[in-house]
C-alpha cells in the first residue's frame, strides 16, 4: 500500500460522512493483494465469528545477519472486503517494522485517529482483533 | 396472504410501546432491530415481572416454609403453568425448566443415551439443524456409538420427505431429531407428517421450536410429539432460560440428567431415589427469576395472540420479499413457500459480514455468519448468509430502512 497512515489519516479527515469512510475502506479492501490461495491454510486461519482472516509472517533479516535488524512482513487475506481494508491499514502500521516496534506500537491510537477504533474493541469477533493478537504474538517471539 | 386478519386489528405502534428499548437509536438513527432470530427484545411486562421480583418478593423455591419462599415457589411453578397452557402439554409434569434449548436438547441426548438408545439405534437429525440438534447427538455416537443420520433439505430449503422416508425405513433410527423452523430458512417443516412418519417406524420425535413458539400457535397434543424445546430468551423472555416438553411416560422412564439437589427423594451413601417430574430433571436451584419472566414474556405473547402476531409476520414477509427484489445483487436463501418471517440473504460480491456493518451504520440490526448452522451453509454453498429475522414489533417502515441501507451497499461497492 502507497500510502501511510498520516496520509490516511489526511484523506479520512476529508470525509463528511460514514459512507465515504466505508467506501474508501472497501476501496482498500479491494486494493488489497490477494494471498495465493495455497496460503490459505488451517494454520494461516486467524479463525473470527463472521468472516475469515489469514495471515502469514516472514522475518527478513538484513545484510549484517546479526538478527538486530531483523524486520517482520506480513501478508493477510480475508473474504469480506471491509475487513480485508481494516487488513491494509493494519499492514501499513505493522509490515516491514522490526520486532521491537511492532511491541511498541499501539493500534488502537492509530485506528482511533481513523475513527475505526471500534473494530477493535473485544467483542467484536470479526478475526480483526485476534488478527492484531497474533501479529504481535510473532512479534514477541523474537524478543529476547 | 392477508386472508385472516386485517392489519388494522394488529396495533403494532402499541406493541412497540410496550418495549422500552425500541425507542433507543444506534449511530444517531432510530433502532431497526431485525435480528429476533438471535435474540429478541423483552417488553415491560417481561422486566417488571422481574425486577418485582427482586424488588418484593426473592426467595429460594421449593425449600422454605416462610412467606417469601412459598410465594416465589408459586410464582415459579406459575410460569410452568403458563408454559403448560401456551404449549397445550397434559400436565404441568411434562414441562421441564432448562438453561436454554441447547441444554433441553442435551438432557435428552445424555439421558436416552443411558438405557433407552443403545450402539446400533440411529437418530435423524436433518441438514438444516442448528449445531445444538447436532452436536449432542455427536457426542452421543461417540459415546455410546450410535448411527447419526441425515435428512437433507432441497435447494429452496424443504425438508426431503421422501429421504426421510428412507431413512426410517430399516427401523434402526429411535429418535427424529429436527427443527421445526429452520433459524437460517425460515422453513417451516411439516411436523405433523413427520410425528406419523417417525412413529409409524418406531422412533421418537423431538422438535427444536426456538424459532417457532413466537410464530405459530404449538399444541403438543395435537401434534404428538414426544418431545419439544425452546428458550426463553427470543420469545421476548430473558436469556438462561429454556423449556423442554416431553410425554410424562416417556420422562418418567428416563434416567436423571444432572444429579443434586432438589431432584433427589432421598439420599443415603449408598442410595439415592429421584424426585417426581418435573423436579427429576432440576438439579440444583433453577433460575427462578427467569422463568418468571419467561412466564410474563408467554402471557404477553398469548395476550396479544401468535395467530395475530403471525399474520403481521406473514405481512411484513410478504412486503419484504417486494422490497428486497428491488435491491440489486441481493440473492434470498432459502424459498420454501411455508416459512417463518426469517429471510437469509446474500448480496454479490460484498461478504455478510460487510452488509451488516454498512447497515449497521444506518440504525439496521441484523445478523451475519453461519448462524451456528455449517453444514447448511455448505449445503446452499455459501460461506455465511446475512439474515434479517421478524418480529412482533417490526413495521413495513423498518422494512424500507432494511432496503434503503441495503442499497447502500449496492452504492458503496459499487
Amino acid at each position: 500500500m502507497a500510502r501511510s497512515i498520516d496520509d490516511l489519516v489526511d484523506d479520512f479527515d476529508l470525509f463528511e460522512d460514514w459512507e465515504e469512510r466505508y467506501r474508501y475502506i472497501v476501496d482498500l479492501g479491494k486494493k488489497l493483494p490477494p494471498m495465493p490461495e495455497e496460503e490459505k491454510t488451517e494454520d494461516n486461519k486467524v479463525r473470527g465469528c463472521m468472516s475469515q482472516v489469514w495471515l502469514t509472517c516472514q522475518a527478513v533479516n538484513d545484510q549484517h545477519g546479526d538478527g538486530g535488524d531483523t524486520v517482520l512482513t506480513f501478508r493477510a487475506d480475508s473474504d469480506a472486503f471491509i475487513v480485508k481494508g481494516l487488513i491494509a491499514i493494519l499492514l501499513e502500521l505493522y509490515s516491514g517494522r522490526t520486532p521491537k516496534e511492532i511491541a511498541e506500537l499501539d493500534a488502537t491510537e492509530a485506528l482511533r485517529k481513523l475513527g475505526l477504533e471500534s473494530h477493535l474493541s473485544p467483542n467484536r469477533r470479526n478475526g480483526f482483533v485476534a488478527m492484531v493478537d497474533r501479529i504481535r504474538g510473532e512479534a514477541q517471539s523474537r524478543l529476547p | 396472504m392477508n386472508d385472516t386478519i386485517l392489519p388494522m386489528e394488529y396495533d403494532v405502534e402499541a406493541i412497540r410501546a410496550d418495549f422500552p428499548i425500541l425507542s433507543e437509536a444506534v449511530h444517531g438513527k432510530p433502532l431497526t432491530y431485525l435480528d429476533n432470530g438471535a435474540s429478541a427484545q423483552k417488553p415491560r411486562a417481561v422486566i417488571d415481572a422481574m425486577s418485582g421480583a427482586y424488588e418484593h418478593c426473592y426467595a429460594n423455591v421449593h425449600r422454605g416454609a416462610y412467606h417469601f419462599s412459598e410465594q416465589t415457589t408459586a410464582a415459579y411453578e406459575d410460569a410452568r403453568e403458563i408454559v403448560r397452557a401456551f404449549l397445550n402439554a397434559k400436565s404441568e409434569r411434562e414441562v421441564i425448566f432448562a438453561k436454554n434449548a441447547t441444554e433441553a436438547i442435551n438432557l435428552v441426548a445424555y439421558s436416552l443415551g443411558r438405557g433407552m438408545l443403545k450402539s446400533g439405534d440411529a437418530v435423524i437429525v436433518s441438514e438444516m439443524e442448528h449445531h445444538s440438534n447436532i452436536v449432542p447427538w455427536q457426542l452421543l455416537r461417540d459415546m455410546i456409538g450410535i448411527e447419526l443420520r441425515v435428512a437433507p433439505v432441497t435447494d429452496e430449503g424443504e425438508l426431503q420427505m421422501d429421504v426421510l422416508a428412507t431413512l426410517l425405513e430399516d427401523g434402526k433410527a429411535k429418535l427424529v431429531a429436527i427443527t421445526h423452523v429452520s433459524n437460517v430458512l425460515g422453513t417451516i417443516t411439516p411436523a405433523k407428517r413427520i410425528v406419523e412418519m417417525a412413529h409409524s417406524a418406531g422412533a421418537k420425535i423431538l422438535f427444536d421450536g426456538s424459532q417457532a413458539v413466537m410464530h405459530m400457535t404449538v399444541d403438543v397434543q395435537a401434534l404428538d410429539c414426544d418431545f419439544y424445546v425452546f428458550t426463553g430468551h427470543k420469545i421476548y423472555g430473558p436469556t438462561g432460560i429454556g423449556v423442554l416438553y416431553g410425554k410424562e411416560a416417556i420422562l418418567d422412564a428416563m434416567p436423571p440428567f444432572l444429579g443434586g439437589g432438589d431432584m433427589i427423594s432421598s439420599v443415603t451413601f449408598e442410595k439415592s431415589t429421584w424426585a417426581d417430574l418435573p423436579a427429576k430433571f432440576e438439579a440444583g436451584t433453577p433460575p427462578i427469576v427467569e422463568a418468571i419472566g419467561l412466564g410474563a414474556a408467554v402471557k404477553y405473547l398469548a395476550g396479544i395472540g401468535v395467530d395475530k402476531v403471525a399474520a403481521h409476520e406473514r405481512d411484513l414477509l410478504t412486503y419484504a420479499m417486494q422490497r428486497l427484489a428491488a435491491v440489486d445483487n441481493l440473492r434470498v436463501i432459502g424459498t420454501a413457500p411455508n416459512k417463518t418471517a426469517v429471510i437469509s440473504f446474500v448480496m454479490g460480491e460484498a461478504h455478510p459480514h460487510d452488509v451488516a456493518t454498512i447497515i449497521d451504520q444506518q440504525g439496521v440490526c441484523v445478523r451475519a455468519g453461519h448462524h451456528c448452522a455449517e453444514p447448511l451453509m455448505h449445503r446452499m454453498n455459501v460461506v455465511g448468509t446475512a439474515r434479517a429475522s421478524i418480529g412482533m414489533y417490526n413495521t413495513r417502515a423498518e422494512i424500507d430502512r432494511l432496503a434503503e441501507a441495503l442499497d447502500k451497499v449496492n452504492s458503496i461497492f459499487g
